[in-house]
């Protein structure tokens, strides 16, 4: 088989594609509203710190666990809505680069209350922690969560898609992602538009924050801070403006450090983050506008 | 004429620091450490405007200069006794090398403006956010390297037995020479070219300035500043590389935009007012006497603060507190009237 090399074992592999899954899902939230806003949200990684602490919280209160999953759902949505209005929506009209310090700004602010409120030991979400076992699947013995996490970033992303390509909004939300002034002009409504955006975005934060918490139960401030960073190369790698390049360049930067890191042994594997930078470097220099796309207008001067 | 006019745009941000440091002179050695700091915070915003002030161009790869600048004047001035204790993986060549406090600031500005000259020389191809990303790679390597890398640093230890060489004196020169430096080349023509790629760089392309180029120049200046401020940085402070990533890349960068990032005064004043409200509150914590009124507040309250703040500043008043200009004599002149009738009210 292809993958009997190395220490390559198809656990591994079921591994490096739910890390993918669950990269192109953060991927797919942060491009959204990148479309519609023109803004890079640094701030995505504390949406889904924030839901894992009600995860947390969840389980320390003996909550049922599809409770605790709503709590988590509805935290990271007020959050996302609240972040929106109070920050997002009065810099609209400003720089690029004066709104990624803001998102900034908001993921300094959200990351040292949680420090403050939390410790630095945070608290733990412990209650999917049964779904590290593995299942055995003809022989191979693969992780439940992997498999949860291939299915549930799978169904998210066809519905994506089918929001997007088949309904008003998502047509909508479309042509604000390509010209937001002509689109306003023919009619687009943008509160809405943006609204839209923000809330999906907000709700795959929330589905990203359930997968990753069942694989670091520890919740502290930097929750998902390092996986944020990863996925906004991943995007931009895959090309911003668009939904889908966004998401395979998320799923590729997740897929890799998901692989790559499973079949090094820890003595290379501690500089993966270099080498995978330094793909990012290569590739942005060959493809500025993104790995995955074809057009190749002007991109926004940050 | 002109040139008189324009003596108070150097004027303004070299008296600002200086009244930093002379302030420092008169409070506690421990109220010292927050003056200190802040005069190498200054030194740091500096380097990062004059790439990003000038060229109008985000990046994230400063920081990564000023942690190799920290790394070699660090690296360099250990005392080889301590070094064989404390970096047991170092190389044979920079265990037995050691040089004094002047060359280490010397040659972690020339590390800097090598590495920086290095990464710009692909990296200045690019602009928008593929610039801004790939320079938060290049961070992203240089964290990564410095943690794991034991032959040339301390890894994930902190710098200790560094000579403690800045004092007030070495923090107020260097900061001033940054801000020279930095003023030097904005009024030289590729400062001027520089500026002008910023404001239109299809009518710079048209003149015939090579937008590469200057960035490239502009980039490397300001590798080399920020190489020097992380000399400085690491002779202040036992320095380790968890403190030269993500936090100070933030605060810095919230420095100068919040000063305004438009100009050499901005930086300054960014950088004096936000590490100036930080180290309040981050004294508060032990309590200090405000108006004889006696007030503590718990660990975290500063970083608080700065968010909020950052965060209003933006909203408020986006361009910054000097709102991208230089300092300048009121004059009466009739462009100036038409700006204040066109603000909104």
């Amino acid at each position: 088989m292809i993958v009997a090399f190395l220490n390559l074992t198809w656990g591994t592999f079921a591994d490096a594609l739910a890390l993918g899954g669950i990269y192109a899902l953060m991927a797919v939230g942060i491009g959204l509203v990148f479309g519609v806003l023109r803004l890079v949200n640094f701030a995505y990684g504390q949406l889904m710190m924030a839901g894992a602490f009600a995860l947390a919280y969840g389980s320390q209160w003996g909550l049922p666990k599809w409770v605790s999953i709503l709590f988590c759902f509805a935290v990271v949505l007020a959050l996302s809505v609240v972040m929106d209005h109070l920050v997002f929506r009065p810099l609209r009209s400003h720089s690029p680069a004066v709104m990624l310090v803001a998102t900034f700004a908001v993921a300094f602010l959200l990351q040292n209350i949680a420090l403050l409120a939390f410790g630095s030991l945070g608290k733990t979400a412990g209650q999917f922690a049964e779904l590290q076992a593995p299942w055995d699947i003809g022989g191979v013995e693969i992780r439940k969560i992997a498999i949860i996490a291939i299915v549930t970033a799978t169904v998210c992303l066809a519905l994506l898609q089918l929001l997007l390509t088949r309904t008003p909004v998502g047509l909508h939300m479309r042509a604000a992602s390509m010209d937001f002034r002509t689109a306003r002009m023919l009619g687009v409504r943008a509160n809405r538009v943006i609204g839209g955006a923000v809330l999906i975005s907000g709700l795959l934060a929330a589905v990203a924050a359930v997968m990753l918490s069942v694989q670091d139960t520890q919740v502290t401030s930097t929750f998902a801070l390092s996986d944020t960073i990863y996925v906004l190369m991943g995007v931009v790698l895959g090309g911003l403006n668009r939904p889908i390049p966004a998401t395979l360049g998320g799923f590729s930067i997740g897929f890799a450090f998901g692989l790559l890191g499973g079949i090094l042994p820890s003595n290379q594997s501690q500089y993966l983050p270099s080498f995978i930078f330094a793909a990012v470097i290569v590739v942005l220099l060959v493809r500025p506008n993104g790995l995955f796309t074809r057009a190749t207008g002007a991109l926004e001067r940050v | 004429m002109t040139f008189i006019r324009r003596i108070p745009e150097l004027l303004a941000p070299a008296v600002l620091v200086l009244a930093t440091a002379l302030l420092a002179f008169e409070v506690s050695t421990y109220l010292q450490a927050y003056f200190l700091d802040t005069l190498v915070k200054v030194a740091i915003v500096v380097a990062l405007y004059v790439f990003i002030g000038n060229s109008g161009v985000l990046s994230f790869g400063t920081i990564s200069f000023v942690a190799v600048g920290a790394w070699t004047a660090g690296v360099l001035t250990v005392p080889e006794g301590q070094k064989r204790v404390t970096m047991p993986g170092l190389t044979h060549f920079l265990v037995t090398t050691n040089v004094g406090n002047v060359a280490s600031l010397a040659l972690a500005a020339g590390v800097g403006a090598a590495f920086a000259l290095a990464v710009g020389l692909p990296l200045m191809r690019l602009s928008g956010l593929a610039a801004g990303i790939a320079t938060f790679a290049v961070l992203g390597i240089t964290y990564n390297v410095l943690t794991y890398e034991q032959s040339i640093g301390p890894g994930l230890n902190a710098f200790s037995s560094v000579p403690q060489t800045t004092g007030i004196w070495q923090a107020a020169v260097g900061g001033l020479i940054c801000v020279v430096v930095a003023y030097i080349y904005q009024r030289t023509r590729f400062g001027r070219k520089l500026r002008a790629t910023r404001e239109d760089s299809a009518a710079a392309a048209a003149v015939g300035i090579s937008t590469y180029r200057q960035r490239l120049l502009a980039f490397t200046l300001s590798g080399a500043l920020a190489g020097f401020a992380g000399g400085i940085y690491v002779h202040l402070l036992p320095l380790q590389v968890g403190g030269l990533y993500l936090d100070l890349t933030f605060i810095t960068l919230a420095m100068l935009v919040v000063g305004g990032s438009g100009s050499l005064l901005g930086a300054v004043v960014g950088a004096l007012a936000v590490n100036g409200i930080y180290s309040f509150f981050s004294a508060a914590t032990n309590g200090v006497d405000v108006l004889g009124w006696n007030l503590t507040v718990p660990t975290g309250t500063a970083e608080i603060v700065l968010g909020v703040l950052m965060a209003a500043v933006l909203i408020l008043r986006p361009s910054g507190i000097t709102g991208g200009r230089e300092f300048s004599l009121p004059r009466r002149r009739a462009v100036v009237d038409l700006e204040k009738a066109r603000a909104p009210t």
